[in-house]
Order: structure tokens, then sequence, then C-alpha cells
């Protein structure tokens, strides 16, 4: 085993560089380390202006993905061991605009993940007095693995399709809103079907199936929107035989 | 610090990549993605050669035995050995990802992967026997 390995991290000083540069730095190597462990090293005794966000470094709060040898991956789930012999390049998520070294701005995600209505939307909200909206397990188990997304991003950064076209919802926004149409409690899925069946929506998605490969919490963001196709097509057609129809 | 950077702690200078046109050649699952993608042309080209063959077929027998022996040339022999490949690698992968598109449930129970895939193969198995069996019907 060796004793140190080398970390290739990509710095960007807006103050001081004009692109992204890569600085390298050697940590030792422990085997129950994770890349986040290493960064957090160099933070602590290497280099305290290296700036990266993390958080609960238990695979729960999404905070802390990083693209790790070119793939999207959570840091606190990253072993070096998996990494070896190294050197491990760390860069910030791809396709998101970097605001300083690993640290990327996400308010494009969180817009668009707004206009989704990732929330129970209801015609009319019964009184407390009814009691809870009950549900079976059956229901349950129809969108839990959508429920499972920590909005941590690694699918966008793994979706070419978000590159290219920069205005596309994305996986796990178009997922988040397959889990509440899914939801027997819910009554919003016509106000997200305009949103969802545009050419932004599922028919921007391609069908690489990189976002579920990547996806720590095994989402499944392209099956939701492969699903949600058949719906969206299904409602076309429906629009069209019955013009007039009530929808 | 450089003279592009106008930086100042309340204005904040983003640094926006840009994809490179060769992007789908960084990771063997892009490269996978736009291999499927490009079998289409030769789904099309299979298309176009039932299409050929059936006008040829309609206008007598003549003109059938022209368009075989056509068919036979080194260069139509080549191109079909190809597009042979990419149409095999498009229906396998699409066969694959059927469960991924299609969420089967039988009694509340999500039906598993590989038999939502697995019966693609099964139709495809039968439908090929069934055309089999009538090309060679006459054959004796």
């Amino acid at each position: 085993m060796p004793p140190t390995v080398m970390l290739e991290v990509s710095r960007y000083r807006p103050e001081q560089d004009d692109k992204p540069v890569f600085q390298t730095y050697e940590v030792p190597f422990r085997d129950d380390w994770v890349v986040l462990d290493a960064l957090n090293y160099i933070k602590d005794r290497l280099d305290g202006s290296l700036s990266f966000r993390w958080s609960c470094r238990m695979g729960v709060c999404g905070s802390c993905g990083m693209m790790v040898n070119g793939r999207p991956k959570l840091t606190c789930a990253a072993f070096l061991s998996d990494h070896l012999p190294g050197p491990i390049r760390v860069e910030p998520l791809n396709y998101f605009p970097i605001m300083r070294d690993l640290i990327v701005d996400i308010t494009d995600f969180l817009e668009k993940l707004k206009k989704v209505k990732p929330w129970i939307v209801r015609d009319q909200v019964l009184p407390l007095e009814k009691g809870e909206y009950r549900q079976t397990p059956q229901q349950l188990d129809v969108y839990r693995q959508f429920s499972q997304c920590i909005n941590c991003m690694l699918c966008y950064a793994a979706c070419p399709v978000v590159g290219l076209e920069p205005g596309f919802v994305g996986p796990a926004a178009i997922a988040l809103a397959q889990r509440y149409n899914l939801d027997s409690r819910d009554e919003g899925a016509k106000q997200r079907l305009k949103i969802l069946s545009d050419h932004a929506g599922i028919w921007g998605c391609t069908f690489v199936g990189e976002c579920t490969q990547v996806c720590p919490k095994h989402v499944d963001p392209a099956g939701a929107i492969q699903q949600y196709k058949l719906t969206g097509a299904l409602d076309t057609l429906k629009s069209f035989l019955l013009p007039f129809g009530t929808r | 610090m450089s003279d592009l950077a106008q930086y100042t702690p309340y204005h904040p200078r983003w640094y926006r990549r840009r994809m490179p046109v060769l992007w789908w050649l960084k990771d063997r699952a892009y490269v996978k993605f736009v291999l499927r993608e490009l079998t289409s042309v030769f789904v099309a080209f299979f298309a176009l050669t039932s299409l050929w063959q059936l006008r040829a077929l309609a206008q007598g027998p003549d003109a059938y035995a022209r368009f075989v022996a056509r068919l036979k040339a080194p260069i139509f022999l080549a191109v079909d050995i190809v597009a042979l490949g990419f149409v095999l690698f498009h229906t396998i992968t699409w066969f694959n990802l059927t469960p991924t598109a299609m969420v089967v449930r039988v009694r509340g129970k999500r039906v598993p992967d590989m038999i939502v895939a697995g019966s693609n193969y099964v139709v495809w198995v039968l439908v090929s026997a069934a055309v089999a069996w009538i090309l060679t019907r006459g054959v004796k």
C-alpha cells in the first residue's frame, strides 16, 4: 500500500485565474479515507485557500458531488483505495458554471426544480379534522424509488444533453416531478404536464442513461423520463382525438 | 492579477466551460450511446432495401431477378454485413433498455427486469421462426 497518494485538484480563483488550473497535492493514503477526507486534509494542513462544499460525510446531504477521474461522484463515498495508484483528478461538476475551485453555481438547477412543482398539489386541501391522507404500501411502492433523490446533481453532470442544451429541465427535476405525479395523494399532474411535455422537458432526453448509472441513491431518473414519455405521448394523442374533451 | 479578471467580492466571475465537439469520445458509455444513435441510419437502410425489394417484386419475375443479382454485388454484401452488425446492436441495446422505459406491474408487484427484457427476445425468436417456416415451406 502506498504511503501517500497524489491529488490533482482543479483550482479556479476568479481574482487571479482566467481559467481553471490543476494543482497537485500529496496526501497520506489511508485505507478508510474517501476523496472528501483527502480534500479536508489539504484544507486543514496544506492549503487553506482550497474551496469545496460538503456537509454530512455520509451520502445524505448531496453537497459534495464532484468529478473524480472524470466521473461524477459523491466524494464522501469515493474511496481513495478505489482510485489507486493515482494521481486522482478532482474537478467541479460538469456543465455547471464554476464559482471558485470545486464550487459550482446551482441556481439554474434550483430554478428548474421549482418549475416542476415538486410538492403535493391538491385541488382542494382537506380540512385538518378529516385526518391524514392515507396511502397503502402498494401506493407508496409506486413512487418510493423516485423519492430517494438528494439533489446532488450528479445526474446533471453525467448528462450530455444538459451540456448541449442548457434549457433542458434535466434528470433529477423530471424524476422528482414523476415522484409527485405517481403519488396517490397528488393532483398536480396536469399542472406539471405543460413543462414536462415540452421539448426542453422529457423530449429533450435522448436516453443516454448515464444519469441512472451515476445516481448514488438508485433513483433511476432515466426510467422516470422514459416512463413519462409514454404518459406524455398518450396525453397528446388523447387531446388530438378528443379536442373538446375535458382534460 | 490578470487584466481580464474583473472580480470583486460583490461581482463574482463564473467560469463557464464549453462542450468540446468530441465530448462523446471521453467516456465508453457515451461512445456506446452515439453508436446506438448511429444504428438508426442502418435500420433505415434495411427498410429502404425492403421497399426496393417490394417494388421489384411488384414489377415481375425479371425485375426481381435483376434485384437479387444486384444485391449479390460485393459492395452490397459488404454494406449488408456492416448494417447487420449495427441492426443487431440496435435491437439488443433497445431490448435491454425496455425494463427502464416500461414498468410492468402484476397484482401491484413490479415484474422483474429480466422477464420484461426477456419477453422481447422470446417474441423475436417466435417471429423469426414463423418467418423461417413461411419461407422454407415451399422448399423441399
